[in-house]
C-alpha cells in the first residue's frame, strides 16, 4: 500500500507534471537528433566497400578527411563564408534592431517586427532563386545599373561565387539577427542611458559604454544563430556559389550520394560539427562577461 | 535664501497640448537643501528633468550659476542626478558605477580615480563594496551606490527624483536622515522631488508646493505647514479638518467667526487665507486639539462630542469624535502619555480647542 501511495504521489507532483511536458519534445529530439548524430558518429569509425559497410573500427576516413588539401581548402572556405555572412548579417542587422527599439513608438514595434518577417513567408529555396534573378548576369541589378549608365558590362563578381553565398545567406538570415538584438536593446532600462549622460557621456559613448556591452547577449545569440547553421548550409552555394562557392556541406552530400563513400562523408560531418562547436564555445567564452546576467 | 545658484525664470512646458509646466518662477539657493512637493502629475519631475537638461522647456529661461542652460545638452551641465529606479549599470562593479562619470577627467591617473571611488563609497557607507557587482545588491545599497557615483563629480546641483520611495519605511527614515547630513557635509545644493508631504517637511530647508504645474506656495517648511498660502496647499500638507465657517463680524482687528461644530471664535488678520472660494471653512490641525480627561483643567474652548473611531499608532492615538451640528467627525490626535487611557468608540469626548490656532480660509 505504502508503495502505491508513492507513486501515486509522484504522478501528482511538480516533477512528474514537468516531465510529462517535455517528454514528447525530448522523445522527439532524442529520434531526429541524438539518434541519427550517434549514427553518423558510428559510420564515420567504419569503411565502405563497394556496396557493403566494413564495421570494424578505423580512423582511416578522420586521417583522409584532414590530409587531403581539397577537404581542408572547402573547410576553410566554409568557415571564411560563414563568418563573413555572420558579420555582414550581424552588423546590418543591429542599426535594424536599434531603430525599431529605439526610434519606433511602441505602438507600432510589433508591427515592424512582423514586417521584419516577410522574408520568410516564401520559401527560402524561392528566395535563393530570387536572388539569381537579381544578381545574374541579365539579372535585375546589372540590367538596372546598366540601364542607369553606372557601368558598361554587367558585374560577375555578385553571381556563381562566394560573394553571391555571402549575399544570399545575409538576407536569409537577416531576421534571426535582428530579433534577439531587438530583444536585447529592448530590455535596457531607458533610464541607464540618461544615467550616463547625466555623467557626462554623449551619445556616441553612452551606445559604446552602455547599450552595446547591455546589448551583447543579443548580439552574441545573433552570432551563434548565424554561425552555427550557415558553416552547414548547402542549398545556397548550390545554386548560387559556382564552383569555387562550394562548402563543405556540398562535399558531405556528394560523399555520401555520389560518390558512395559515406564513412567519408560522415567523417567529414564530424569534423565540421566538431569545429562549428569549439568556435561557437570560445565565442561565448570570449563573451562570458556580458552573458552573467541579475540571478 | 544664500546666493542664488538656480534661476527659473517663467519656464513653460508643452507635450503638445498639454501644458505641463505653467510659468515656474524661483530661485534655488547656494548649498539649499529644497524640495519640490506635490501630486503626482503636477510637474515635479518635470521641472527636475528640465534643470537636469533631459528635456527642453518651451519658454522662459533656466540659469544655473548666472549662464543660461538653453541648448546646453544634459552631459555638459554642472548637475548630477539620482534616478527613481537608480538607473545602476547593471554590467559594471560598484566600483565602476560610482567611476562612471571619472572617464573624462583627464588629469587624475588611475590610482587617483580609484582613491575618489574608495572615498565616494565610504562617503555613503560602502566602504568595500567596490568589487561586488551591482546586481547582487539591495535597494538602499543601490541607492547608495546612485548617490557616491553623482557626488563623485562634485557637481554644483545634485537632483533626486523620489530617491526614497522604493524603500521600505524604516529604511527610508534612516536615509532621510543620512540625506541631510551628507547635505550638509559636501555643501552642494539639492534638489528633491517627492510626493511624501512629510519626507519634504523633514528634509528641506525650503520647499515649493506644486498644483498643475504651478508653484502653489513657496516657503520654509514650518510655514508651508502653519501658513498655507491657499486651501488646497494646507489639504495637501499634514492633516487638516475642515469646518463650515460663517463671518459675522469683520473689523480692523480680525474677524468674529461662526464655526460649525465648535462654535464663536475671534480670530485676527494673521489667521486668514482669502481666495479659497466656496465659502468660508475654518482649518484646524488634529494636534491643536486635545481630549479633556478628568479633573484636568482646559486651556481653551470646550465642546463635547462623541468617539466615533480610534485608530491606534503607538505613540500616538488618533481619535474621530462627532461634534453636534456637523456631519464629518473631527479627528485629533493625542499622545499616548504614561498612566494616560486610550478612550473607546462610544465615548464622550470633551475636546478642548484653541481659537488662536484656527485658519480661517475664505
Amino acid at each position: 500500500m505504502a508503495g502505491q501511495d508513492r507513486t501515486g504521489r509522484f504522478w501528482r507532483s511538480d516533477a512528474a507534471s514537468g516531465l510529462i511536458l517535455v517528454s514528447p519534445t525530448a522523445l522527439y529530439a532524442i529520434l531526429l537528433l541524438a539518434v541519427p548524430v550517434a549514427m553518423v558518429l558510428a559510420i564515420s569509425f567504419w569503411t565502405q566497400n563497394y556496396l557493403e559497410i566494413d564495421r570494424t573500427f578505423t580512423l582511416k576516413n578522420y586521417a583522409e578527411a584532414l590530409s587531403e588539401p581539397l577537404y581542408r581548402q572547402l573547410m576553410l572556405r566554409s568557415l571564411t563564408i560563414s563568418g563573413a555572412v555572420t558579420l555582414t548579417t550581424v552588423v546590418l542587422a543591429f542599426p535594424i534592431a536599434y531603430f525599431v527599439s529605439f526610434h519606433v513608438s511602441p505602438s507600432r514595434k510589433s508591427l515592424w517586427i512582423f514586417l521584419i518577417t516577410i522574408p520568410f513567408w516564401t520559401s527560402y529555396l524561392i528566395r535563393v532563386f530570387l536572388w539569381k534573378v537579381i544578381l545574374g548576369f541579365n539579372g535585375v541589378l546589372n540590367t538596372s545599373l546598366q540601364g542607369l549608365g553606372f557601368i558598361d558590362e554587367p558585374l560577375t563578381f555578385i553571381l556563381y561565387n562566394a560573394n553571391a553565398v555571402v549575399i544570399t545567406l545575409a538576407h536569409a538570415y537577416a531576421p534571426f539577427a535582428i530579433l534577439p538584438i531587438f530583444v536585447a536593446l529592448e530590455k535596457i532600462d531607458r533610464s541607464l542611458l540618461e544615467a550616463s549622460q547625466d555623467l557626462g557621456e554623449n551619445r556616441v559613448t553612452t551606445f559604446l559604454r552602455v547599450t552595446l556591452p547591455l546589448a551583447m547577449p543579443g548580439v552574441v545569440a545573433a552570432v551563434l544563430i548565424v554561425f552555427i547553421p550557415t558553416i552547414g548550409d548547402y542549398v545556397t552555394p548550390r545554386l548560387v556559389g559556382g564552383p569555387n562557392g562550394l562548402m563543405i556541406a556540398n562535399m558531405i552530400q556528394t560523399q555520401f550520394l555520389k560518390l558512395n563513400n559515406a564513412p567519408l562523408g560522415a567523417a567529414l560531418a564530424v569534423i565540421a560539427m566538431v569545429m562549428v562547436s569549439t568556435i561557437a564555445l570560445i565565442f561565448v567564452g570570449l563573451n562570458r562577461r556580458y552573458l552573467r546576467g541579475p540571478k | 535664501m544664500t546666493r542664488p545658484l538656480i534661476e527659473l525664470r517663467d519656464v513653460h512646458k508643452y507635450y503638445g497640448d498639454y501644458h505641463a509646466l505653467r510659468g515656474i518662477t524661483a530661485q534655488i539657493g547656494q548649498g539649499e537643501f529644497f524640495s519640490l512637493l506635490g501630486p503626482s502629475g503636477c510637474g515635479k519631475t518635470t521641472l527636475l528633468r528640465t534643470i537636469a537638461g533631459f528635456e527642453g522647456i518651451s519658454s522662459g529661461a533656466v540659469l544655473l550659476d548666472g549662464q543660461d542652460m538653453d541648448r546646453v545638452p544634459a552631459n555638459k551641465r554642472p548637475t548630477n542626478m539620482v534616478f527613481q529606479s537608480y538607473a545602476i549599470f547593471p554590467h559594471l562593479s560598484v566600483a565602476e558605477n560610482v567611476g562612471f562619470g571619472l572617464r573624462k577627467r583627464g588629469d587624475l591617473n588611475a590610482q587617483a580615480k580609484r582613491t575618489l571611488v574608495e572615498d565616494a563609497l565610504d562617503m555613503v557607507g560602502l566602504g568595500g563594496y567596490g568589487k561586488r557587482a551591482a546586481h547582487a545588491l539591495s535597494g538602499g545599497q543601490r541607492q547608495r551606490v546612485a548617490l557616491a557615483r553623482a557626488l563623485i563629480l562634485k557637481p554644483k546641483v545634485l537632483l533626486l527624483d523620489e530617491p526614497l520611495s522604493a524603500l521600505d519605511r524604516k529604511m527610508r527614515e534612516q536615509m532621510q536622515v543620512e540625506l541631510i547630513k551628507l547635505q550638509r557635509h559636501v555643501g552642494i545644493t539639492f534638489i528633491l522631488v517627492t510626493h511624501d508631504q512629510e519626507e519634504a517637511l523633514v528634509m528641506s530647508d525650503r520647499i515649493a508646493v506644486m498644483f498643475e504645474g504651478e508653484i502653489a506656495q513657496l516657503d520654509d517648511p514650518e510655514v508651508i505647514y502653519k501658513r498655507p498660502a491657499s486651501r488646497k496647499v494646507a489639504d495637501f500638507i499634514g492633516i487638516m479638518n475642515f469646518l463650515p465657517a460663517q463671518v459675522l463680524e469683520e473689523s480692523g482687528a480680525g474677524v468674529t467667526v461662526d464655526i460649525a461644530g465648535l462654535g464663536r471664535a475671534v480670530l485676527d488678520a494673521g489667521q486668514i487665507t482669502r481666495g479659497s472660494g466656496n465659502g468660508a471653512e475654518a482649518g484646524l490641525r488634529p494636534e491643536t486639539m486635545t481630549l479633556l480627561y478628568e479633573g484636568q483643567s482646559a486651556q481653551g474652548e470646550v465642546v463635547e462630542g462623541r468617539i466615533e473611531e480610534v485608530v491606534y499608532y503607538g505613540d500616538m492615538t488618533y481619535y474621530f469624535v462627532a461634534l453636534p451640528g456637523i456631519d464629518t467627525p473631527v479627528q485629533l490626535s493625542m499622545r499616548n502619555l504614561f498612566g494616560r487611557d486610550v478612550l473607546a468608540v462610544g465615548d464622550t469626548a470633551r475636546v478642548v480647542w484653541n481659537p488662536g490656532s484656527v485658519m480661517l480660509f475664505r
